[in-house]
């Protein structure tokens, strides 16, 4: 390769060397792409970093901190950087049971049987909903005179109805609802990508099913698993709608997102705004790093599936 | 015992039985909703009873007006087929570049096309909805469409790449020394190989499109709204929103449009090499 630039770089033309190394007008395909996403995202993106730097005079004025005010406010109010806890709290366990309830589901599901495919319909279905039809019906199934309560007090296991709805369980349903299929749909793909001999063998030499799930299919599966983990939780992470519609929006589901749209549609302060969507960036990224750590710390190497 | 265990069929174990559990309170939570919407918007007046007293179809004439849902759907089917149509012109070529050359800086790029992916919507969105408002373009439909461009072309991007590169490249290779031009390359050979994952592609950008809740919103106003969105309005605006059947009429007009859109997609590509798609994507 490198005997060959050398040689190159005496005969050939400016266009041939580049060439050489994959610059050529194909590249030119590209260009479309990374226009845009220069455009949309690059620019916007750096030009809310230094809005975040610009805060308001009445920010300066209450928090201090001069041009940083907005993540003196941001870390100073309760209000406020509460919102990152209360999003952690929502987001997390509703990314670990999504990925932890669909491993069992995906493996009983790994097998034929009839209605196979009738049963994988419906795990899907949820993603045609969307947010806010499944919020609507979460209101009105699990509301106060929803057939859920009605159903429980009928058969008088229950006096008072349950809240279910518009409190910190109304969004974690939501959540588990919408994310639960991601997670399969994924789970299921990483787990058809495991070799089945493998398991095959190991039965062959006299393992339990749990000896196998725990010494072959879980550590071929962990990569998968800190994947879909990531997928769901930033799904889980923005939640915004069935935090206002089925939580509580000013207090226990208050989410970073909400505080950030409050800041930029209702005090039409975009600085501030600015600043808690990219604290969301920041802690988002900070979680995905940490599962990436703890996946690189756990097993390396390669695995059956992709990931 | 040992062989007993070895040799019990998988359907017999208690954790099999505990996962069907498990599965079916998952589907009585997922059709108890969709069937609690649909039945509230047929029904007269629904408080505390186990079904609405009464039947009428007046909701969806009433909705259909309020919201003026004509032109919402029209917005959305138009936003959507527009934002398909550019993130595949745009991301095919891209993906194709990715997928066949390697150059200076190719990381760089993957890593651009990545990010929109991961990070949060809100967390560009509002920078972008900031700047599309000082460009003067809040509430257009122009900045609906761009918006919906950030993470579409990246998706199709990332999802055509594995596609194109398991065509064998070889077969390219085959036209060019049977003397085809580039553009018959594309045309002849490589676009009908594409058409499965381009269809793919599309069918995830279009059901994104149609659901994208927080881009949308931040941008679009009256006259630009997409059918979430107006929902949404509808269920959060001022006085407590509208009337609770209005909202179900809605979904349910909601749904059903994203059930034909899905079902119509179905036809042309198959479910599995959607989710095989979906799988490809989700890995990198």
């Amino acid at each position: 390769m490198s005997g060959s630039r050398q040689q190159s770089r005496s005969t050939a033309s400016l266009r041939h060397r580049l060439a050489e190394r994959g610059v050529d007008p194909a590249l030119l395909m590209l260009l479309p792409g990374l226009v845009l996403a220069v455009a949309l995202f690059v620019y916007p993106f750096s030009y809310g970093i230094g809005l975040t730097v610009q805060p308001t005079a009445e920010m300066q004025a209450q928090w201090g901190g001069g041009a940083f005010a907005n993540y003196v406010a941001f870390f100073r109010d309760p209000f406020v950087f509460d919102s990152v806890w209360l999003t952690m709290r929502l987001a997390l366990p509703a990314a670990l049971f999504n990925v932890l309830a669909s491993i069992p589901v995906a493996m009983v599901l790994r097998h034929k049987f009839r209605g196979k495919r009738l049963l994988t319909s419906l795990l899907v279905l949820p993603i045609t909903l969307g947010t806010v039809l499944t919020a609507q019906g979460l209101l009105i199934f699990a509301g106060r005179q929803g057939w859920i309560n009605r159903t429980l007090l009928e058969f008088g296991l229950i006096d008072e109805p349950l809240r279910l709805v518009n409190n910190y369980l109304g969004v974690m349903f939501s959540l588990v609802i919408t994310g639960f299929p991601f997670a399969f749909l994924l789970i299921s793909s990483y787990l058809s990508g495991i070799d089945p001999s493998l398991e095959r063998a190991a039965k062959t030499l006299g393992a339990g099913w749990w000896q196998r799930f725990r010494r072959i299919i879980l550590p071929l599966l962990a990569p998968g698993l800190a994947t879909t983990f990531i997928l769901t939780f930033v799904l889980a992470f923005s939640v915004f709608p069935s935090a206002r519609l089925v939580g509580d929006a000013m207090g226990s589901t208050r989410v970073m997102s909400l505080m950030a749209f409050r800041a930029f549609g209702e005090q039409n302060d975009y600085a501030m705004a600015s600043t808690i969507a990219l604290m969301m960036g920041v802690v988002e990224l900070l979680v995905v790093a940490a599962v990436l750590g703890l996946r690189s710390l756990l097993y390396r190497g390669t695995t059956g599936g992709k990931g | 015992m040992a062989v007993s265990t070895l040799e019990r069929p998988i359907a017999a174990r208690p954790s099999t039985w505990f996962v069907w559990a498990g599965m079916t309170a998952f589907g009585v939570f997922l059709l108890g909703i969709i069937i609690a919407v649909v039945v509230d918007s047929f029904g007269r007046q629904w408080f505390d009873t186990w079904l609405p007293d009464g039947l009428t179809t007046s909701w969806y004439g009433e909705a259909w007006d309020r919201f003026s849902l004509g032109e919402v759907i029209g917005v959305t089917v138009g936003v959507a087929a527009l934002v398909v149509v550019i993130s595949v012109l745009v991301g095919v070529p891209a993906a194709y570049v990715l997928a066949r050359r390697d150059f200076p800086g190719k990381r760089a790029v993957m890593l651009l096309f990545l990010l929109p992916v991961l990070m949060p919507p809100i967390t560009y969105g509002i920078p972008l909805a900031t700047v599309m408002y000082s460009f003067g373009l809040g509430r257009t439909l122009t900045a609906v469409v761009l918006v919906n461009l950030v993470p579409s072309v990246p998706f199709v991007i990332l999802t055509m790449t594995p596609f194109i590169e398991q065509i064998n490249p070889a077969i390219e290779s085959a036209a060019r020394m049977c003397g085809a031009r580039t553009r018959q390359v594309f045309t002849r050979v490589l676009a009908p190989l594409l058409v499965p994952g381009i269809l793919a592609a599309a069918i995830l950008v279009l059901v994104r499109t149609v659901g994208l809740f927080e881009l949308t919103f931040l941008v679009s106003g009256p006259g630009s709204d997409t059918l979430v969105v107006a929902i949404y309005r509808g269920m959060t605006s001022a006085g407590g929103g509208e009337a609770r059947q209005l909202i179900s009429a809605m979904s349910v007009i909601y749904t059903a449009t994203m059930l034909v859109m899905l079902v119509v997609a179905l036809r042309f590509v198959n479910p599995t090499q959607l989710v095989a798609q979906v799988k490809e994507t989700r890995d990198d």
